[in-house]
This record gives structure tokens, sequence and C-alpha cells, in this order.
């Protein structure tokens, strides 16, 4: 006999890693619009799971708030229950012994403080509030609430463009989603309880390069109601709401200042990222409306904006976040510091810059510092060096954006606040001064970063790229009359801009920089909002239908990842850096889709979602 | 057309049809509780269970067939999966059966008997609390949350009345908003009670005022039955059709002990003499297009609760059982009087809205002499509707053997009625008989029966429309039956998309015949065969013209000098926007 036996005493401790992993999974497709009450009551049921039972307030309170939030949730429960509950956790929370218990009552109280509507609506109204109710979590995540699961499966029927025609009834830019689009849809998958959220980015790409968007006729305009609608800006959002208000039979005319179309998609999104030739493709198909016309190079200033609301039934105002924010630093008038929006709205014209031989920092970790630093590869830098004042998974910046830039070789110089630009004799850069930051206590969600004891550092730079914001240009509209709080345009929940009565405002200069489907969600509700004030309740046909659903298959898979051309190769031009999803992955993928439209809470409040 | 396997039979269907369809029309019927054919498909109840090879059991009102597909509806796994989930269902439910007035119609009941359930271990959900005064009662510990009430109130009655909230056990019908039932919007059509699958939804039983009232010798009881009664009634008491006829029902109406027993089609004939002299003004006039019929209360609930702008276009003819109930009330008093008794005037009915309108303190007429402001005050002109299911209860309980009684005629004075309104009772045919009396009272002449024919109207399609010339003039009307096609037609004509002179809307889809206040038949909509019985017996009638009706010119004659007269607008007419809600 030994002392010490390498067997775990736990037999089944071995195990509890995939219980523990599967758990984890069903947290994270936690379904939208679910009954907080519930999500608080879970996670002190898992709590309660965890308690060791030594400590009285754990192991004796636990359950007493196990059951009273019950209560809360079977609308119960009364004041009093509220405060015993209240109690419970106030003791758990003072007198715990261990995270266990203390943690638990912490989630108990912040979910009573998160949710005091929720919880008053369970005891005196008897029901939930208004606006709790679970739907089909990928639509209801997708601002424009697209039906994905309608799309994925025409997709696995063989209709990519019956899945197209889908797509765009919600959304006209089904190639620009396809390539670049942040895909909120996936976070809740439903799939995830299962393996992974089902890759719906990938799918559509797989749609969009299977039948290109422009080979796909939009559907004929509603007859003419002789509407005439304006839209300043040919952004996503813009030609969303002038695609849908053409085929509604509105008259509309888009106002564009630059001399292409696609706003931030062409000007903000490198070509390496979203091909031109890409974005023609879904700008072909909403210029063929016969009733939309596009001005471009015709920028509109406030006497503007007065003359169209004269002229025009109704204006929706799209301008975007177009301006670089920059950073008040030392130095950062020298030549070589300029704004990321600089840099990308020059090669949105196919003015590419020349970094041969120089050392590039980039200031920022968000999506546009890594457009900036990839693009800085491509156009030939010695080095590339993100800086950044928190962690690297603390970007804003999608992970798989980091991971694509690492690989191309540009350096991520984590914790590291940008103190002063040093300036050459001649007034240019030449270095990036950063103090050195230490990540600190979480504040409203995130750690935040505190001047660390270390000296200064100093990054070579002979090029430095602001990418900490855009700004919105309001200046000349709020002369005219649109209101705005801190240049961001004021609209009530339909966008209508107060002080007119037909004007609408909507996407980044409404809401700051955002994303594309955003803007294309935003675009999507003025249309309607619109066809509403002109006296019409238009309902579009997209050509497509939803195909019946095939049960689910429960067999665990792993998710198919869109593959990209090797960094070596790529990180030597502006080509598209990936590579088309093959039919015979496309459709394992779309197997994996569990229909929740069909299957679940969404074979009940589906419906609502698919009218619009 | 896909071909499947079906219990080892080849079965084709269309593409896209639900098994539960598919099988159904091979005749092979799986039980179902929560499905409601294109309009509720949620899987909720797993009680329509299939196995289909390669997938396991699946719900076959949720999955479309396929081609190739295997499915076995009747294999062990597939009844004892099926037993389960009616026990769930069943240990969840206030199985109150031998009082519950849903005993014969339930879907639950009968599918429970057919199961061999067994005893819930549970005690019984405890019942909910609701208003008891409104026409439309809720037992929540009946409900088995099919959501058939919330599908049918929004989907096809565009009242959007019944909501659900809460989550797991939890989960629970609600009126909308938490709104009380009196304030949500109900248009009262009942078409929730006629597709709840068991007794959660019921009408507000007034059988026992009814009994009261028979057995009180001061009263003297008189009843009416609405046109499409003579369609349904037979259904509850075991006649068919054609043994119950209107004749038989007179009779067994006598044999409950009423002392008058008089035809609501005799008001109905009325109605066109005033709402049809009403619309020859109205085409002269310059009032705003069109002219609304009124003769359903539904329909008025639900203008003045979803349209209220379009209120002041009804016509403002009562209802006919609300006409007969003021002549009642104003030509049988000295009778009643006389004999030493109060009246007590009682209409059977299709409906459930009746049970509201007969309450609308606006209706009531005052009694001559007396002044006309105290209306509010006055005694209602009928005193009590109760739904033809109620009349079957009645029937019933009192003993009536209704297949052996002799068919006679309804009483007179006011017994006599023509075809034009026996038509009454389905969409289209209040258009109907005005059209034929209209072009009467325009032009001197019948016109043809084909010239009014409205046979094709339907709610399968929002609504049906013609142009007709009648004299001079051209006409254009438009029929509507349920109310999301009623909204849709309301929505064109507010945005100008369509035009009308004159409208008819039915609340309940296909008219009264399909009534919220009919009997129940899960998952049968009764609707077109029984507007057939009303056409045959339009066709059989001597008199096919409501205005060749002898004791119609009798009534004017004696009491109401011509229609649209002074007294004809005291007691047959009424000014909707004032009704109380």
């Amino acid at each position: 006999m030994g002392r010490i036996s390498v067997k775990p005493a736990a037999k089944a401790d071995g195990r509890i890693g995939e219980f523990a992993a599967a758990l984890s999974r069903r947290a994270e497709a936690m379904p939208p619009g679910i009954c907080p009450v519930g999500v608080v009551l879970g996670q002190l049921q898992v709590s309660l799971a965890q308690t060791c039972g030594k400590c009285t307030p754990c192991a004796q309170g636990m359950p007493k708030m196990a059951k009273i939030l019950q209560d809360v949730a079977q609308f119960k429960a009364d004041e009093a229950a509220l405060r015993e509950l209240r109690a419970a956790a106030d003791l758990l929370r003072e007198t715990g012994d261990c995270a266990v218990g203390w943690q638990a009552a912490d989630m108990v109280l912040a979910g009573l403080e998160a949710f005091p509507e929720e919880f008053a609506s369970h005891l005196e109204a008897g029901q939930c509030a208004a606006g709790t109710r679970q739907t089909v979590p990928c639509t209801t995540l997708c601002p424009a609430h697209v039906n994905v699961p309608a799309y994925i499966a025409l997709a696995a029927e063989g209709d990519c463009a019956g899945a197209v025609k889908m797509i765009r009834k919600d959304n006209p830019f089904p190639t620009a989603c396809a390539m670049i689009c942040e895909h909120p849809c996936e976070e809740r998958c439903r799939r995830t309880m299962v393996d992974a959220p089902v890759n719906i980015r990938g799918l559509k790409k797989y749609i969009v390069d299977t039948v290109p968007a422009n080979t796909v006729p939009v559907p004929r305009p509603l007859p003419a109601t002789g509407k005439r609608v304006a839209v300043v800006g040919a952004g996503p959002s813009g030609l969303t709401c002038a695609y849908f208000l053409g085929l509604m039979g509105h008259e509309v005319t888009v106002f564009e200042q630059r001399q292409q179309l696609g706003g931030m998609m062409r000007y903000g999104i490198p070509a390496y990222r979203f091909p031109r030739q890409r974005l023609d493709e879904d700008l072909q198909a909403i210029c063929s409306l016969p009733n939309l016309e596009v001005r471009a190079n015709s920028p509109i200033d406030g006497d503007g904006l007065k003359r169209l609301a004269g002229e025009y039934d109704a204006v929706y105002v799209a301008i975007g976040a177009q301006g670089g924010k920059m950073l008040t630093l030392p130095g950062s008038d020298a030549a070589g510091v300029m704004s990321a929006v600089d840099l990308l709205e020059a090669i949105g014209d196919g003015n590419y810059p020349d970094f041969t031989g120089k050392n590039v920092v980039v200031i920022g970790g968000g999506n546009v510092a890594m457009d900036c630093a990839r693009t800085s590869v491509r156009a030939g830098a010695q080095s590339v060096t993100v800086t950044y004042r928190r962690r690297l998974e603390d970007m804003t910046a999608l992970p798989a954006e980091v991971e694509a830039a690492i690989a191309e070789g540009v350096e991520m110089m984590c914790l590291q606040a940008p103190e002063c630009i040093e300036v050459d004799a001649a007034g240019a850069a030449c270095a990036l001064l950063c103090q050195p930051q230490r990540i600190g206590a979480v504040k409203r969600g995130r750690p935040v970063p505190e001047a660390a004891d270390k000296p200064l550092l100093r990054i070579p730079a002979d090029i430095v790229l602001v990418a900490v914001g855009q700004a919105i240009e309001s200046a000349p509209f709020e002369e005219a009359g649109l209101e705005a709080d801190r240049t961001y345009f004021c609209a009530d929940e339909f966008l209508q801009a107060p002080g007119f009565s037909n004007v609408y405002v909507g996407g980044d200069c409404q809401w700051g920089p955002r994303t594309v489907i955003m803007a294309i969600g935003a675009g999507k509700a003025a249309a309607a909002n619109i066809d509403e004030a002109l006296g019409f309740c238009h309902q579009l046909d997209c050509g497509a239908q939803v195909p019946p659903a095939r049960s689910n298959n429960r067999t665990p898979y792993g998710r198919v990842q869109v593959a990209e051309r090797p960094a070596r190769e790529r990180r030597g031009d502006f080509e598209c850096v990936e590579i088309p999803v093959s039919h015979e992955e496309a459709m394992q993928e779309c197997g994996r889709c569990l229909r929740c439209d069909v299957y679940g809470i969404g074979a009940l409040t589906g419906k609502e979602q698919g009218a619009w | 057309m896909v071909t499947i396997s079906l219990d080892g039979r080849e079965v084709q269907a269309a593409e896209g049809t639900k098994l539960v369809d598919a099988a159904a029309a091979a005749g092979v019927s799986i039980p179902t509780l929560c499905y409601l054919k294109g309009l509720n498909f949620i899987g909720s109840c797993r009680v329509c269970l299939v196995e289909v090879e390669g997938e396991g059991l699946v719900a076959s009102c949720n999955t479309a067939v396929r081609e190739g597909m295997v499915v076995r509806t009747a294999t062990p796994a597939v009844a004892a999966a099926r037993r389960a989930n009616l026990q769930a269902i069943t240990d969840d439910h206030r199985a109150v059966c031998a009082t519950c007035v849903r005993q014969d119609t339930c879907a639950l009941r009968s599918l429970s008997s057919a199961f061999n359930l067994e005893d819930s271990t549970q005690p019984l959900p405890e019942k909910g609390t609701w208003d008891e005064d409104f026409p439309l009662q809720r037992d929540s510990s009946k409900c088995i949350k099919c959501m058939r009430c919330v599908a049918i109130c929004r989907d096809v009655q565009h009242c959007g009345v019944w909501d659900f909230t809460g989550m797991g056990p939890s989960m629970k019908v609600t009126v909308r908003d938490g709104l009380p039932i009196s304030q949500a919007g109900c248009a009262l059509c009942g078409q929730c009670i006629t597709h709840c699958p068991t007794g959660a939804l019921t009408a507000r039983d007034d059988v026992s005022l009814i009994m009261e009232a028979i057995l009180d010798p001061e009263v003297m009881t008189v009843v009416q039955v609405a046109p499409a009664v003579r369609t349904a009634w037979g259904e509850g008491v075991g006649l068919s059709h054609d043994e119950a006829t209107p004749g038989r029902l007179a009779s067994a109406l006598h044999a409950l002990g009423f002392d008058k027993v008089f035809d609501t089609d005799f008001a109905a004939d009325l109605t066109i003499m005033e709402e049809g002299s009403e619309f020859v003004e109205f085409m002269a006039s310059d009032k705003p297009r069109p002219m609304f019929t009124s003769c359903c209360p539904g329909w008025v609930r639900f203008a003045k609760l979803h349209y209220p702008g379009v209120v002041h276009q009804l016509s403002s003819a009562k209802s006919p059982h609300q006409m007969l109930g003021a002549v009642v009330k104003n030509t049988l008093a000295d009778e009643a009087q006389a004999a030493g008794k109060r009246l007590f005037c009682v209409s059977i009915m299709p409906c459930v809205a009746k049970k509201y309108e007969c309450d609308v303190p606006e209706l009531a007429t005052v009694p001559a002499g007396e002044d006309p402001q105290l209306a509010a005050e006055a005694a209602p002109d009928v005193d009590a509707v109760l739904t033809v299911r109620e009349l079957d209860r009645l029937l019933r309980t009192v003993g009536v053997q209704c297949a052996t009684l002799p068919e006679v005629d309804f009483d007179n004075p006011l017994g006599t009625s023509t075809g034009a309104a026996t038509i009454f009772g389905r969409t289209g045919g209040v258009m109907e008989a005005a059209l034929r009396s209209a072009a009467y009272l325009i032009t001197g002449e019948n016109p043809d029966f084909s010239t009014c024919d409205t046979t094709d109207a339907t709610p399968e399609v929002p609504w049906v429309s013609k142009t007709l010339a009648i004299g001079d003039a051209t006409v254009r009307i438009a029929i509507a039956s349920g109310l999301e096609n009623t909204a849709q037609l309301l929505d064109a004509l507010e945005r100008g998309e369509a035009e009308f002179d004159f409208v008819e809307i039915m609340a309940c889809p296909g008219g009264c015949v399909g009534g919220g206040g009919q009997p129940i038949h899960f998952n049968r909509e009764m609707g077109a065969q029984r507007a057939g019985i009303l056409n045959r017996l339009d066709n059989a009638a001597p008199l096919r013209y409501s205005h060749e009706n002898p004791d119609i010119h009798q009534l004017y004659e004696t009491w109401l000098e011509q229609p649209l007269s002074h007294t004809a607008h005291e007691w047959l007419h009424t000014h909707q926007e004032d009704w109380q809600i």
C-alpha cells in the first residue's frame, strides 16, 4: 500500500467537465426575449447544485431563495415574499463563507436590481413585462430581422437564388453581409446547445458565391404611388431605405456626396475583406429598380435639406459617421499622422498608399484598427504595430480579425496607452511613446486599464494611424434645424426627426458608428415608417417560399469555418482573403440548423417576425 | 405531388402538406388537440405524434410530407407516447366533466376516453377569476394551452384579444396586455369558444334565467329564433339536418313552455323594409360611402372598438331580433297586461355578441306616453339571449323528444316570413335580401333573383363585390365575413383602393351559420353546409321578397305607418355611436 493514490477520489470528476461545458454552451445560447426571472432562477439553481452544504446561510438560504423565485416565475409571489428573498440574499452575501454562496447571492441581488420591471410585473400583473417573449434567436438578433432559417433551408434545397430573394426580403445587401457582417445572428444560436453556433455568415457567403446577387433579379416594384422620397447618403442605410421604398412603388432619389456608392462599405472597409466587384453585385441589383435614381457627387448641405423636405414627400437622412476622430496627443499634427478614416477613404476610390520601408503604428483595438493594420501590411510597411490600452481579449474587433492580422505579421502591443508622438526635425513623426498599463478592476462589465509603474515605451513610427472612432459631420444639418445631441441626430423610435414632419434619420448618424447590418436595419425601419406616414401599408412579396422543415439532426458536429488564403500569400495583395465554402461543407453546415422558426417557441412567435 | 408510405400504403400529397392532413385525406385519422388547420400548427400538445423512419417520433401537424417518407401512425410506441402526453395534459386540466358544458363536445374528453387515461394523482388546478357578467367566459383551469384561441382571434378575427405569457409550467393564456376582458377589444364573436377544444372558453350560461321565467305564472314568455338557428339546433339534440325543420323547432319551443313562439325571420323582413328604404334614401344623398349593414352586433362592437371612424356609416336599423323585441314589447303589452302577466322576451341566437346587445340600454324602447329621455332606464326589449348550445341544453334538460314532435307554424301575427329573411343567416344574405327589395322600391318591379344573388360570398377571400344596375342607378356592393377580412376591406376603403355604396359585414366567418353561439364540432367548420340549408329554404319559400310579406304590411298599417316613419324610428332604429361598451 502506497500513501498517495494517483487515482482521483471523485471518480465522476473526469466526466463532469463535459457536463460543465454543455451547461455553459446552454447558458451561451440563452434565448433572446427570455424571462429574466427565469434566468435569475436558473442561475440560482446552478448555484444550488454547487452548494456543499457546510454553511448555514448557503445551505438553508439557497433553497428558500429558489422556492421564492419559482413562485415569482409562476406569478404566485407577493411583495412580502420578495422581501424575504432579498433578506435571504443579503444574509448570504454578508455571511457566506465562500464564493459558491456569496457570489450566488450577489447575482440574485443584481437580478433584482437589473430587472425591476419584470419582477414588478410578475408580482402585480400576474404576467411577464411587455416585450418579454422568446422568439427565433437568429432572426431576432439580426437588426434587419432577416429570416435566417428560411434562407438556410433554401440553400439546403439547392435554391441559392431563392435564398438571395429570402435575404432580400429584409436586407438588400446579401453580398455585403456575406462578406463582412458581424453576424449577431450567431450569438445565441440554439445549435450552440448541441455543439456550436451555425456558421450563418459562412452560409450566406456560400449562397452569394454560388449565385451572385446581381444575377438574381429584384422583384418588380408595386404600382407607382405618385409619392417622392429623397434619401441623403448612399451607404447601407440610405440604399436599404431607397430599395424598399422603390419596391413599394414610391419614386426615390438618392443623393450621394462621393463619386461612388456604398458609403463605409466602400470607403471604410478594405477590398481584401470586401472586394469592390462584390459590393457592385449588391449595388447593381438595388440600382436596377426603375424608380430609384442615384445622384453621385451630389452633396447636400443644410439649405439642401430644407429644400428636399419641401420638394419631396419624405426625406431619409443617412449620412453615416464620415469624420475621423483624432487624439489630442502632443505631436499629433506631425506629418505621417492620419486618421483611419482618411486612409480607408482614399483606398475606397483606389488611391492606395505606399508604406514601403515604413514603420506603421496603429492606435486602437477595433475592427477599423485591424483594417488599418492589415492595409498597411499590404501597402508594403516594414513593420506594423497595433497599440491598445487594454488586453488582446478586450479588443472590440472580432477575434477572427485580430487573428488574421497577427497571422499577416501585425504586432499587437497591448496595455499601451499612447502618450505622445515623437517628431523629427523635419516635422515628421518618428515614434509613438506609450505609457504601459496594468489591467484593473472591472467596471461596467469591462476591466479598466490603469497606468502601470513601468517606464514609457518607445515604438518607432513613421506613420501613425489613429483608429479611435468616427465622427458624425452633423453641423450643416444642425444649422438647418435637424436636432442633434453631441452630433448624434435625434429621432424617435420610428426614426422620425423632431422639428420636421417628413424627415427621418437613421444609421450611424443617429446612433454613432456601428455595423453595416445595423445600418441596414435602420434603413428598413425607415422605409416601413415612411410608407406608413405616406398613407400606405405595402406588403412586399420576396418571391421565395419558406421550405418545410426536416427533423433536427441531433448528432453533434464541428462548425464549418470559412477558410482564408495563406497569410504569407494574401499579405501581399488586396485580393479577397477568404476562400469560398465548398458545397459539401455548406450542406453539412445547413444540416446543423435547428429550424427554430418551426420547432419550439418559433412555431408560435415566428409568424410575427415574418411580416414587416 | 410527393409520395409517402403511410402505414404501408403509398399515399400521394401536395408538397408542403402536413402529415396530419395527408393522413386525413387518405382516411387515416390522427388525434389532435392544438392543431387548427392553416392557423395553428405549433406542435405543442404532442398528441398527433407519428413515427417517421429515420427520424423517430414527430408531430404530424408540424411536419410536411417529403418524397419517400415512411410514416407509421398506429404503432404501440406511437400510442404509448400519445397517451403519455395526453395524460400529462389531463393531469393539469380541471377535469370536472360531469358539470362541464362541453362534456359532449370536448376534444380532450373524447381522447381521454379513447386512450383509457387514468385519474390524475395531482390536485386539480384551481379555477381562476373572471368577470362573470361578461358574455364570454373563461375558466383558466380547463385551458390546455393549445393557443387555438390566440390564433383564431388574431389571424381570423383581427382582435388579438388573447395572448400568452410566462415560461415553463407557468406559461398561460391571458387577455392581451393584462387587460380586463371587457376592455380588451373583444367583439364577442365567440369564435374562440367554438374553436376551444375544452370547456375553457364558454358563453355566459343564461339558461337558469329562462327556466325561472317559464316557471313564473306571472310572466308571459315570448321566444324568437334567428334564421341560422334552424340550420343547427338539431345538432345538439341528435336530429339530422332533415329532421331539424323550422316547424319542429317551433314545436320544441312550445314544448319547453314558451307562451309565444315567433320567428326572427319576420323581423328580418322588417329590417329589409327599414334598411332598404334607408339605403334608397342614402343613394340619393351625398353621405359618405358606403353604408354598412348593422344586423351583426359583433360587427358593431368591432367597428366601435377597432374602427370607430366608420360607425356613423352604419345603417341605423336595429338588428332583427331587437326589432322584434321592440315590436313585441309595444304590440303585446296590452294582451299581457290583460292576462295579468308581464312580458319576458327571449332570443335564441347563433351568437354570443347578442348577449351583449340585448343589454345595451340605448336599445330599449320607451313605452308610449313615457319620456323618451328615460330610455336608458327602460326595461330591455329583449330580456335574455340564449345561444343554440344553451337551447339544446334546455331541450335536453326538459327532456323534449324532438324527433317525435309535429311540425307547427310559428305564432302569428309575427310569424310569417319570406325566403329573403331566411338567408340573413349566411354571409351575403342580408345584402341579397336588401337588393331584392331595394330594386323594387326604386323601380317598382321585382328584380330577378339572379341579379341579387350573393351565394358566392365566402370567408375564403377578404371580400366579394359586384356592381349592379338598379333602375338608373349603379350600385356597388361588397360582402365580407370574418373580422380580419373586414379589417382588410375597411383598410382598403380607407386608402381609397376600394369604393362601394353598400357593404354587408358579418363578424363570424360565413355569417351566423358559423356563429360563435352555434353547436360545436371539433375541427369541423359547418358554415357552408348550414348555409346550404338556408338557401334551400329560400328557394322553396312561397314568398321570397321581404316587401311581399303580408304580415309586414299589416304591421305598418296598424302600428308603424310606413318605413322610416316617426314610430318606425322610435322602435326600429338606433344610434350605434351612443351604445355603451
